[in-house]
Order: C-alpha cells, then sequence, then structure tokens
C-alpha cells in the first residue's frame, strides 16, 4: 500500500519558490517480516541541483526516518549509495533530479545483490569477487629485499591501468550486468576489471595466475560484451573495455 | 533464484530498456542463436526425408514451399546474417579490437569501448539483415 | 578441457562455418532456388563428393558451435554442480547424436542407396 505525503512549505528544507516538486517513490522490503517490496510515495520539492541522495535524506528528516540508505562521502568516493533510480543503477549522491527528467523518481535497491532493507544491499559477493582475483601487486622479490628503490613506472604505463583503479566498488556494474542477472557464480564485471588493472601493471608479475583464476566456466567468458556495465560506472572506469582486452590475453591477441 | 538473493533473473536478463543498442545486440545475438540452433535441428531433419526417396523428399518439400515458409525461410535468414555479422564484431571485440584504448576518464565518462565503431557494427549487421531478407523473400516469392 | 580452449573453438567453428555456409547458400542460388531443390539436384549434390565434405564440415562445426552456444545460455541461466553436469554433458550427447544423424543422410545418400 502506498503512502503519499508532503513537506509542508515552512518545514521543507529547500524554498518552495525557487523549486519543483516530484513523487519520489521508495521501495519498502525486510526480508525478515516481508513476503514481497512495496512504495511509499512521498512529493517532494527540489531544486537544479538536489540529489536524490538529499532527497531521500529530506524523506528520512521529515516523514519516514525508517527508510533504510547507506551513503557516506555524497559525492562519488565511497560507492555507498548505489541504488536503482528510475530503473537503472546510478550512485544517489551523483545523480541529480533535475537529469532525470521524470516528474516520477522511483528508487529501489540494486539487483544482483541481496537485500539487507528497503534500499540497502549486501555487498559480501561483490567483496568475494573482489578478493578472488587477488587485487594487489604479485611479485617474485619484494619491497623489503630490494630496498634501494621503489618500483619505477613510468606515465605511459601507468596510464594502461590507472582508469581502471578509479574503481569505488560501489557494485552499480554487476547491478547492471545481464549474466549477474541469471548467474549466481559468475564473477562479474567490478572483478574482472580489477583483474585486468593488476594485470595491465608494469610492476605486477601475476598475470598467469589471475588469468587462470578468470578462465573458468563463470569467469571471464560469461561476459558478452553487452557493455552496461560500462554505461552505469560513475567512475568512468569502463569495465568492458578492461574485460575484452584481459580476454584477449587468454586468446592470444596480446602478451 | 530465491528472493534473498534479488536477482534481476530472465527478465532482468532480457530487459532491452535504458542500456541502448549494446544491450539490444546482446539480446538478439542470443534470440537469433538459439533460433539458429532450432532451425539447424529442423533443417537436418528435413534433409533427412531424402532417405525415402523421390516421394518423400517431394512431399516434404511441399510443406516449406509455402507462403509461411518463406516467410519462415526470410527470419531464418535475417537471423543468420545478423548473428553472423554482430558476431564477428563481438569477436573483435572479445579480442579487444575497437575497444579504445586505457586513458585518464575525464567527466561525463563516456565510456570509449561504446564507441561508433561498435555501434557502426551493430547497425550494420541489423541493416544487412534486413536486406538479405527482402533479397530472399524475392528470391523465393519471385520463383 | 578449459573454459578458454571451449571458447576458441567456439570461434573457430564460428568463423569456419559462415565461409562454408556462404558456399551452400550461394549453391542454391547459382542454379536457381526452386531448381536447386529439385529431387534430380539435391541426389546429384549428394553423389558430389567434395560438397558432400563440405556439408558434413557444416553439420559438425554447427553442431559444435550451436550446442556450445545452448550450453553457455544453459549454464548462465541456472547454476549447481548436477545442474552444469547434466548441461555440459546433454549438450555434448545431442551434439553427436545430431552429427550422428545428419552424417547418416549423408552417407546413405552418397553412396547411392537412396
Amino acid at each position: 500500500m502506498a503512502q503519499v505525503s508532503s513537506i509542508p512549505e515552512e518545514q521543507a528544507s529547500l524554498p518552495l519558490s525557487a523549486s519543483k516538486s516530484i513523487l519520489l517513490r521508495i521501495s519498502k522490503f525486510n526480508p525478515e517480516y516481508d513476503k514481497s517490496s512495496k512504495f511509499m510515495e512521498f512529493t517532494i520539492t527540489y531544486k537544479k541541483w538536489t540529489t536524490v541522495l538529499e532527497a531521500i535524506l529530506d524523506v528520512k528528516k521529515h516523514f519516514d526516518h525508517s527508510v533504510a540508505v547507506r551513503y557516506s562521502c555524497r559525492q562519488a568516493s565511497c560507492g555507498s549509495c548505489g541504488m536503482l533510480i528510475n530503473g537503472k543503477p546510478r550512485l544517489a549522491c551523483f545523480t541529480k533530479i533535475s537529469e532525470l527528467d521524470s516528474d516520477v523518481v522511483t528508487v529501489e535497491p540494486m539487483n544482483n545483490f541481496p537485500i539487507i532493507r528497503d534500499l540497502t544491499v549486501r555487498f559480501e559477493k561483490l567483496f568475494e569477487s573482489h578478493q578472488k582475483i587477488k587485487p594487489y601487486l604479485i611479485r617474485n622479490d619484494t619491497e623489503l629485499e630490494s630496498d634501494e628503490r621503489e618500483f619505477l613506472q613510468s606515465p605511459k604505463e601507468l596510464e594502461q591501468y590507472i582508469q581502471f583503479a578509479n574503481c569505488i566498488k560501489c557494485g552499480l556494474c554487476n547491478s547492471a550486468c545481464p549474466t549477474m542477472a541469471t548467474d549466481s557464480s559468475f564473477v562479474g564485471p567490478q572483478a574482472l576489471a580489477q583483474a585486468y588493472r593488476y594485470v595491465a601493471d608494469s610492476r605486477d608479475k601475476g598475470k598467469d595466475t589471475r588469468l587462470n583464476i578468470v578462465d573458468d566456466s563463470h569467469g571471464i567468458w560469461r561476459c558478452h560484451f553487452a557493455g552496461s556495465c560500462s554505461q552505469v560506472c560513475p567512475k568512468g572506469v569502463d569495465p568492458a573495455m578492461g574485460i575484452q582486452f584481459l580476454r584477449g590475453y587468454l586468446l592470444g591477441f596480446r602478451s | 533464484m530465491t528472493k534473498d538473493e534479488n536477482r534481476g533473473g530472465i527478465k532482468g536478463m532480457v530487459n532491452p530498456r535504458r542500456y541502448g543498442i549494446e544491450r539490444i545486440a546482446y539480446l538478439l545475438m542470443r534470440f537469433s542463436g538459439l533460433g539458429l540452433l532450432g532451425y539447424f535441428i529442423a533443417h537436418v531433419y528435413e534433409t533427412s526425408n531424402i532417405l525415402r526417396g523421390r516421394m518423400g523428399w517431394d512431399e516434404f518439400l511441399a510443406l516449406t514451399q509455402t507462403t509461411e515458409g518463406h516467410i519462415f525461410l526470410a527470419l531464418v535468414i535475417g537471423m543468420c546474417v545478423f548473428h553472423t555479422g554482430n558476431g564477428i564484431r563481438i569477436m573483435l571485440g572479445h579480442g579487444g579490437v575497437g575497444v579504445g584504448k586505457p586513458a585518464r576518464p575525464d567527466y561525463p565518462y563516456d565510456p570509449a569501448s561504446q564507441n561508433y565503431r561498435h555501434k557502426i557494427g551493430i547497425y550494420s549487421s541489423i541493416l544487412l539483415a534486413a536486406v538479405a531478407m527482402m533479397y530472399g523473400l524475392a528470391v523465393m516469392f519471385g520463383e | 578441457m578449459k573454459e578458454s580452449t571451449i571458447m576458441k573453438i567456439h570461434y573457430g567453428t564460428a568463423l569456419a562455418s559462415v565461409g562454408l555456409v556462404a558456399v551452400h547458400i550461394l549453391m542454391r542460388l547459382t542454379t536457381g532456388f526452386a531448381d536447386s531443390l529439385e529431387y534430380e539436384n539435391v541426389i546429384a549434390n549428394y553423389r558430389s563428393v567434395p560438397y558432400v565434405i563440405m556439408l558434413e564440415l557444416i553439420l559438425i562445426l554447427l553442431s559444435v558451435h550451436g550446442f556450445n552456444g545452448l550450453r553457455v545460455i544453459m549454464l548462465e541461466l541456472k547454476q549447481g554442480r548436477v545442474y552444469e553436469k547434466a548441461v555440459s554433458y546433454g549438450c555434448v550427447v545431442a551434439m553427436i547424436g545430431l552429427i550422428g544423424y545428419g552424417s547418416r543422410t549423408i552417407i546413405i545418400t552418397n553412396m547411392g542407396m537412396v
């Protein structure tokens, strides 16, 4: 059952004179008690720069403090506030209501992740897959053994992977991926892109180890280059590009 | 698939909205592949009618020489051409060809892998499939 | 077999079958679509050894490619050790079955037993 509420002008955090209003639909679901999710509806005023996260926090402040949402930095750096906004995975703090170009904004938890409550999802599987590809430099020597100099790297070598090092592990790519929608064993675009990030790092010597890990029946070959992961990435990581380059090693196109 | 996992499921996989032409191509590739496999199995069975001699062959051939049969075959031609064209595009992409070069990302972060080369590849495959279907229909209905 | 080896076979069979299927279709068009399907012409095709070799190759290549594609789709739809083994072996059996059935037609017709 939907609940319709609106913020009285005097209570609104944004003055109505300079603002428009939207209908914010928030998915409510507690797996401990509920059999299915339901939507709560709130009329929210917004300005040109109001983000979806700010609108949700307005709801928490004025109408329903029980809405569960995870957030921290509010500047697309921590990767906490990923959710489906009008059906597409986005960061709530990075999505302005005005750019959605809709009078109704529907927010739901990201799919392909188990729901903790309302808009908050579990990241254990994401982090497990991330750890599986060994997200650290693998070398035969160590800094302790050769302490006379750091691992040198040219700007050109840095460019090979720096884009992929921007990943904030927000999980939007895994939520958008069509394979992740049905394949619970798939390692996912986030981990695959990170595998490439380390394989492409000139300081790393763990290429064969990582390629062996991703060369699995639920590994890199389950990516079909639909590119949805890259389209939703809020940091320009372009996981699809990394995955294809990584696959290039396995196909013998790269060495 | 349990509710606990909150997976999009088949509905999430086949949803072609919001992700552009690349996602539609993914879907068409999958459907055309399944369609072609179905046709291939049927074709192997169909041609085995030659073992029944002239009568068996002509009987079965008559079933396919209908308007519905021609339209079905035109669809198969379309699926075959799209699957081939898009398949070559995907194979090149899988090898890292035409997916752009890694670089420091700049806002608004347009993904380099989703570039015009691949979009042209997809649209060309669709166009070629349409042309091949029309040619096929012209040949089949023209005779 | 490693997944990368399977997928290399998948790509290889795709590329090889594109060329051969193109020849197979062109054979229908060069003699006229309806004429090429006449019983005598089809029998003549089956009696030609190079053409029969090509048909057999198409049969093998497309069976391998098609059933591996089906295996990939099915593995992505549902997971589980037993299910995955059943899908993989099921696809191999279906592939061998189809190749066997198609080869039977090709061999019997080629040997003039029709």
